[in-house]
C-alpha cells in the first residue's frame, strides 16, 4: 500500500529528488574546484620548489678529479709526471660467486691477504652495484693474462688512473718531495670541494708548497640516479682543470752530479744562481725513493728508512744546522773593510795562539806554528784564525750579528720549500734573552772563526755566497722558476723574491774579499789550491772545517755512531767564474774531517759539471718554454 | 531541455547502442579513461608489457560484466537486491572465520577458483537494499526507516571494520548513506547525524589500528618522518608539483620512472600521471571525470522509478568519492587510505565492482518504460 501512496504523489517526489541532485551536482563540482585549486597551487605555485626536489632526487654530482700538474727541470726535463696505472676493481652484485672469482683472480694476477682485507673492509662501505677496489697498479703481465680471461669473469672490471711518478726518485726527492693519500689532517685545511676525487695531496718538497698551482680544480658530471643511488646516465660535464704545469729553476744533471760527487757522504750540497736566487742544486745525502710514498708506504719500509742512521728522510740542506767554521770568514772580511781596517794595513802576527789580556786562557789557530804577518787577504787565503780574534776584538759581537745576518744567517731564507731552519747567530741580547746569562768576551773570539753558538744550514750558507758573489745582490733562495698552463699554455713567471741589496761603504770589499777567496783556490799557499788543480775557470771559494762540541750540535745522532760523530764537519762555499760568477754553492760533508780535504773536492766536481757545459746555458730552455 | 533533445535524437541516430542497451556517452567517457588509465598504467609499471597485458584482461573481463548487467531490467535488479545483499553479509561473516590473510588484513575469500573480497560485493548491495527499501516504503523516509536504513549500511561497514579495511568499510557507508541522502534525508536528520559523527571522532581515534592512526599524523605533519610513513606523501607531491603546466612528458616522469615514487602503479599513480602530463593533462582527467558523474546523476534524473533514481544517483556519487578520495590523498589534501583511482588504478576486484556498477547505470538508462 505504500508504494500505491508515493506514486500517487510522483511529481512531489521527483522534485525533492531533482533539488537532492542539485545539492550532489553542487558539491562534486565543490569538491573538484578544490582539488583543481590544489593541484594549481602545487603544480604552478610551487612548482619550483618541487621542481629542486625532483632534481636533487635524481641529480648526483660525481667529481672528476683534476690531472696534476708536471714538474720540470730548468731545461725541460721531466722530474714528475702522470702515470696512467691499472686498478682492478670488483662489482659485487654482478658477481655471484665471490670466493671463486677471488680465487680465479689469483691465479692470474698477484693477491695477498692485505688486498683482500682491504677489499672486504671497503666492500662493507660501498654500495653492492658500486665498483671496489681489489688491487692497484697491475703490471702489463698482469693485465695481458687479466684480458685474456676477463669474458669469464662477469663483475671484474680494469679501471685506469693516473699515478705520480718521478722518474729521478732519490736524487731530486729531498726538492720534489712526494705526494700522498689526503690524510685528517690534510681535511682540516683544505677546501674539500677542491679535493672531491682527489686522492692525493703534496706532502713534502715543491709537491707541497706548490700545492695550489699543481692540483688544479675537479670538473664534475651531473649523473642522473635513481632510488637506490645507481647512475643510470651522464647528463652533463663540466670538465677537470688540469694543475699548472712547473718549472723548476733547478738542473737535474747539476743536481745527479752533486749526488755523485757527494757519493756515499753524508751531507748537503747547494747551488744557487747568483743575483737571482734560482736554485740549481739541492742535494742531501742520503736520499729516499720518493716514489715510496705515492700509494702509502708500507710499515716495515717506513720503519726503516726511520731507523736508518743515515736519516735519509732528513733534508740536510734546509733543516740540518752547522756550525759554520771559517765559512764565515769572508763576510767578517767585508765587515773589517766596510769599519775602516781596524787593523791596518799590516795586520797582524800570528804565531798560533792567542790569549786575552784579562785571561790565561790561549785560543789556539789552526795552525799551530802560525802564518807570521798577516793581513786580511793572507787571513782569508790562509784561514787564520788569530787574525779573526784580533778583528773581533773590534767589531764587537753585535756587530758580527749584524753583518752576519744581513747575509741571511740567523733567519729562514725564505725558499720556496717547507721546513727550512733558521740557524742562529749570536748576540749579546740573545744571550740575555735566551740563558740570561751575559756575553764573554771569548765567546765573540770563537764566533769569528764561526763555532760557538752558530749554525747555519747548508742553505744559508749557498745563498749568503750567492749574496756575496753578486757584490750584495740578493735574493730568497727560489726552487720554481714559472708555472705554464697546460690548457692554454699560460706563462706565469715565479717572480724571484728580490731582497734590499747588501751595501758596504766600502765597495772595494768586495774585491778585496773576492781576490783572497780566489786566493784559497789559487795562490800557493791556499788551503784549497789542491782542488783548483786544473781547473778551465777561475773561481773563489772558502774553506770551513766545524769542530764538533756539544754546544748547538745535531744532537740527534745515535750512540752507534760516536766515534765518527766526534770528526769535524766539512764545508766549503763558493763562487764561479770569479767575474761575474753564474753560480755559487755550500757543500757540507758531515763528519768529513777537512773542509780543503773532502768539501772543495766536491766543490769543484760540481761547479765542473756546470760550467764544462757551454751548450747548455741556464736561460735557453726556458726561453724556448716561454717562447 | 535542449541536452534532452540532443539524448532523443542520439537515441534515434544509432542502433547498436540501444540494442545493446548501452548508454552511448557513458561508454564513451569509460573508454576515455581506461585509455588514459592504459597508457598512464605503461608509463607507471616501467614500460612493462606484462603489468598492462593483465590489466587489458581485467578490463575486457570487466567490460563484458558490465554489459551483461545492462542487460538486466532494473525490475530483476531490484528483485536480486535482497539475496545479494544476505549473500554478502554471509560471505563477510565467512572472511572473518576463514579468510586468507593478505597484508595484515583478511579480505580474501578463495572460492578455488577465483579469489575475491566480498567486501566489494557490499559496494554495489548495499546501496542496491538501501534503495529497495526506500522504494518499497516511502520516499522521503520516516524517521522508523532510517532507522532501518542505518542498520542495513551499518552491518556490513562494521564486518568490513573488523578485516580491518577502513577505506571500504567507509565508501561501503557512504554508498548507502548517499541513497538516504537522495531520498530526501529531512536537513535536520542530516545535520543530526553528522554532529553524532563529529562526536565519535575522539571514539573512533581510540578503536583505531595504530597504522591507522599513524596515516593520520603523518598527514598531518609528513616532513616529521620524510624516509619513513611521510615517505609517500613527500615524494608524491614532489611528483605533483615537478610536472608544471605542461608536465615531463609520456615516460618522461623522474619521479615515477627513477622509482623515487611508491606504490606509482596502483594507489599513487594519479601522481604519475601529474607528473608526465601537468597541469593541463590533470584538468582534461578531471572533465572526464566529471563527464562520467554527471551523466550518471543525469541518467538518475531521468530515472523512472525511486529504486532506479536512488541507485543510479548513489552509484554515481560512489564513483565521485573514489575519485576524490583517491586524489586528495595523493595531493596531500586526505591521510593516505588504500583507495585507487578508478578506471586507472592497476586492481583487479574493484574493477568488476566498478564497471557492473555502471552496467546498472546503463540499464536504467536504456530499458524505459513507456508511459503515454
Amino acid at each position: 500500500m505504500g508504494i500505491r501512496d508515493h506514486l500517487d504523489d510522483p511529481l512531489a517526489v521527483r522534485r525533492l529528488f531533482f533539488f537532492r541532485l542539485l545539492w550532489a551536482g553542487a558539491v562534486v563540482l565543490l569538491v573538484f574546484g578544490g582539488l583543481t585549486w590544489r593541484l594549481v597551487h602545487l603544480q604552478v605555485v610551487q612548482h619550483d620548489h618541487f621542481d629542486t626536489l625532483s632534481e636533487d632526487n635524481r641529480i648526483r654530482l660525481r667529481p672528476i678529479p683534476p690531472r696534476r700538474g708536471l714538474i720540470y727541470d730548468r731545461n725541460g726535463a721531466l722530474l714528475a709526471e702522470n702515470l696512467p696505472s691499472y686498478r682492478l676493481d670488483l662489482i659485487p652484485e654482478e658477481i655471484d660467486d665471490l670466493p671463486a672469482t677471488l680465487a680465479a683472480l689469483g691465479r692470474l694476477i698477484a693477491l695477498d691477504e692485505q688486498d683482500i682485507a682491504r677489499f672486504e673492509k671497503a666492500r662493507r662501505q660501498h654500495r653492492q652495484f658500486d665498483p671496489v677496489p681489489l688491487r692497484y697498479q697491475l703490471t702489463p703481465e698482469e693485465l695481458a693474462r687479466f684480458a685474456v680471461e676477463q669474458a669469464h669473469l662477469p663483475g671484474v672490471e680494469i679501471a685506469a688512473t693516473l699515478t705520480r711518478w718521478y722518474p729521478y726518485g732519490p736524487a731530486a726527492a729531498h726538492v720534489i718531495g712526494y705526494v700522498g693519500a689526503i690524510d685528517t689532517d690534510d681535511l682540516k685545511r683544505l677546501d674539500k670541494r677542491d679535493y672531491a676525487g682527489t686522492r692525493h695531496i703534496g706532502k713534502a718538497g715543491v709537491e707541497r708548497w706548490y700545492e695550489d698551482l699543481l692540483h688544479g680544480a675537479p670538473g664534475h658530471e651531473q649523473q642522473e640516479v635513481n632510488v637506490q643511488g645507481r647512475a643510470l646516465r651522464t647528463l652533463a660535464e663540466t670538465p677537470q682543470t688540469p694543475g699548472q704545469d712547473l718549472y723548476l729553476s733547478l738542473d737535474i744533471d747539476l743536481q745527479l752530479a752533486a749526488a755523485q760527487a757527494l757519493g756515499e757522504r753524508r751531507g748537503a750540497v747547494v747551488a744557487i744562481e747568483p743575483g737571482t736566487g734560482e736554485v740549481l742544486a739541492l742535494v742531501s745525502n742520503p736520499a729516499y725513493d720518493n716514489n715510496l710514498f705515492i700509494d702509502g708506504i708500507d710499515s716495515k719500509t717506513y720503519r726503516a728508512l726511520n731507523a736508518d742512521p743515515g736519516r735519509p728522510l732528513f733534508n740536510r740542506a734546509l733543516f740540518g744546522q752547522y756550525p759554520p767554521g771559517s765559512t764565515v770568514k769572508p763576510f767578517l772580511g767585508l765587515a773589517d773593510v766596510d769599519i775602516g781596517r781596524p787593523l791596518g794595513n799590516s795586520g797582524v802576527y800570528c804565531n798560533g795562539g792567542f790569549k786575552l789580556p784579562s785571561a790565561t786562557r790561549i785560543y789556539r789557530d789552526w795552525k799551530r806554528t802560525g802564518h807570521g804577518r798577516t793581513d786580511l787577504t793572507k787571513a782569508i787565503e790562509q784561514s787564520c784564525d788569530v787574525y779573526f780574534y784580533q778583528l773581533s776584538l773590534s767589531l764587537g759581537v753585535d756587530r758580527i750579528h749584524d753583518y752576519l745576518t744581513r747575509f741571511g744567517f740567523g733567519h729562514k731564507t725564505g725558499i720556496d720549500l717547507p721546513g727550512e731552519r733558521a740557524g742562529l747567530v749570536p748576540s749579546k741580547a740573545w744571550k740575555r734573552a735566551t740563558r740570561n746569562e751575559s756575553w764573554y768576551i771569548g765567546e765573540t773570539l770563537i764566533t769569528s772563526i764561526g763555532q760557538g753558538f752558530n749554525l747555519a744550514t747548508p742553505l744559508q750558507l749557498a745563498d749568503a755566497t750567492a749574496t756575496l758573489a753578486a757584490r750584495g745582490v740578493a735574493a730568497a733562495p727560489r726552487v720554481a722558476r714559472a708555472a705554464i698552463s697546460p690548457l692554454d699554455g699560460q706563462y706565469t713567471a715565479l717572480a724571484p723574491a728580490l731582497e734590499p741589496p747588501v751595501t758596504l761603504r766600502e765597495p772595494r770589499g768586495w774585491d778585496i774579499v773576492h781576490g783572497a777567496m780566489h786566493d784559497v783556490l789559487f795562490a800557493p799557499r791556499g788551503t784549497a789550491r789542491a782542488s783548483a788543480a786544473g781547473a778551465a775557470y777561475q773561481y773563489a771559494g772558502k774553506t770551513g772545517t766545524a769542530q764538533v762540541f756539544g754546544l748547538g750540535q745535531d744532537e740527534e745522532y745515535d750512540a752507534e755512531t760516536i766515534a765518527e760523530n766526534l770528526r769535524d764537519h766539512a764545508l766549503f762555499i763558493a763562487f764561479a767564474p770569479l767575474e761575474s760568477p753564474t753560480i755559487a754553492l755550500a757543500v757540507v760533508v758531515e763528519h768529513g774531517g777537512s773542509g780543503s780535504g773532502t768539501a772543495a773536492p766536491i766543490a769543484r766536481q760540481v761547479l765542473d759539471a756546470y760550467l764544462d757545459r757551454p751548450a747548455l746555458g741556464p736561460e735557453q730552455p726556458m726561453q724556448v718554454s716561454a717562447r | 531541455m535542449n541536452g534532452r533533445d540532443v539524448w532523443v535524437e542520439r537515441q534515434q541516430a544509432g542502433t547498436v547502442m540501444p540494442m545493446l542497451h548501452l548508454d552511448a556517452q557513458l561508454l564513451l567517457g569509460l573508454l576515455l579513461l581506461c585509455g588514459i588509465g592504459c597508457a598512464i598504467l605503461y608509463s607507471a609499471s616501467g614500460a612493462s608489457d606484462t603489468l598492462l597485458t593483465r590489466q587489458l584482461i581485467r578490463l575486457g573481463i570487466a567490460f563484458v560484466v558490465m554489459l551483461a548487467i545492462a542487460q538486466v531490467p532494473s525490475d530483476v535488479l531490484r528483485r536480486w537486491s535482497l539475496p545479494l545483499y544476505l549473500l554478502g553479509v554471509v560471505l563477510l561473516a565467512l572472511v572473518l572465520v576463514l579468510g586468507d590473510v593478505g597484508k595484515g588484513a583478511q579480505r580474501w575469500l578463495d572460492l578455488g577458483v577465483v579469489r575475491f573480497q566480498p567486501s566489494e560485493i557490499m559496494k554495489l548491495a548495499t546501496p542496491m537494499m538501501v534503495a529497495r527499501y526506500i522504494h518499497e516504503h516511502r520516499m522521503p523516509p520516516t524517521l522508523r526507516d532510517v532507522a532501518v536504513v542505518a542498520v542495513i549500511v551499518l552491518l556490513p561497514a562494521a564486518l568490513i571494520i573488523q578485516q580491518p579495511d577502513l577505506g571500504t568499510a567507509l565508501l561501503v557507508a557512504t554508498a548507502g548513506a548517499f541513497a538516504l541522502f537522495m531520498a530526501g534525508l529531512s536537513w535536520r536528520v542530516i545535520l543530526a547525524l553528522l554532529a553524532a559523527i563529529a562526536a565519535c571522532v575522539p571514539l573512533l581515534w581510540m578503536n583505531m589500528h595504530e597504522y591507522q592512526r599513524q596515516r593520520v599524523l603523518t598527514f598531518l605533519n609528513p616532513e616529521a618522518d620524510p624516509l619513513g610513513a611521510g615517505y609517500h606523501i613527500i615524494q608524491s607531491q614532489i611528483a605533483i608539483g615537478s610536472g608544471g603546466l605542461f608536465g615531463q612528458g609520456w615516460l618522461q616522469g623522474s619521479q615515477a620512472h627513477l622509482r623515487f615514487l611508491p606504490e606509482r602503479s596502483t594507489d599513487f599513480i594519479f601522481a604519475v600521471f601529474a607528473e608526465e602530463f601537468g597541469l593541463l593533462g590533470l584538468l582534461v582527467l578531471l572533465a572526464l571525470y566529471l563527464f562520467v558523474i554527471f551523466r550518471g546523476l543525469r541518467i538518475a534524473l531521468l530515472a523512472q522509478n525511486v529504486y532506479e533514481r536512488l541507485l543510479a544517483a548513489a552509484l554515481s556519487l560512489t564513483f565521485f568519492v573514489y575519485v576524490s578520495v583517491n586524489a586528495g590523498m595523493v595531493s596531500g589534501l586526505l591521510p593516505v587510505v588504500g583507495v585507487p583511482l578508478p578506471l586507472i588504478s592497476y586492481g583487479g576486484t574493484s574493477m568488476v565492482t566498478l564497471m557492473a556498477g555502471f552496467g546498472m547505470l546503463m540499464s536504467i538508462q536504456t530499458h524505459k518504460k513507456m508511459l503515454l
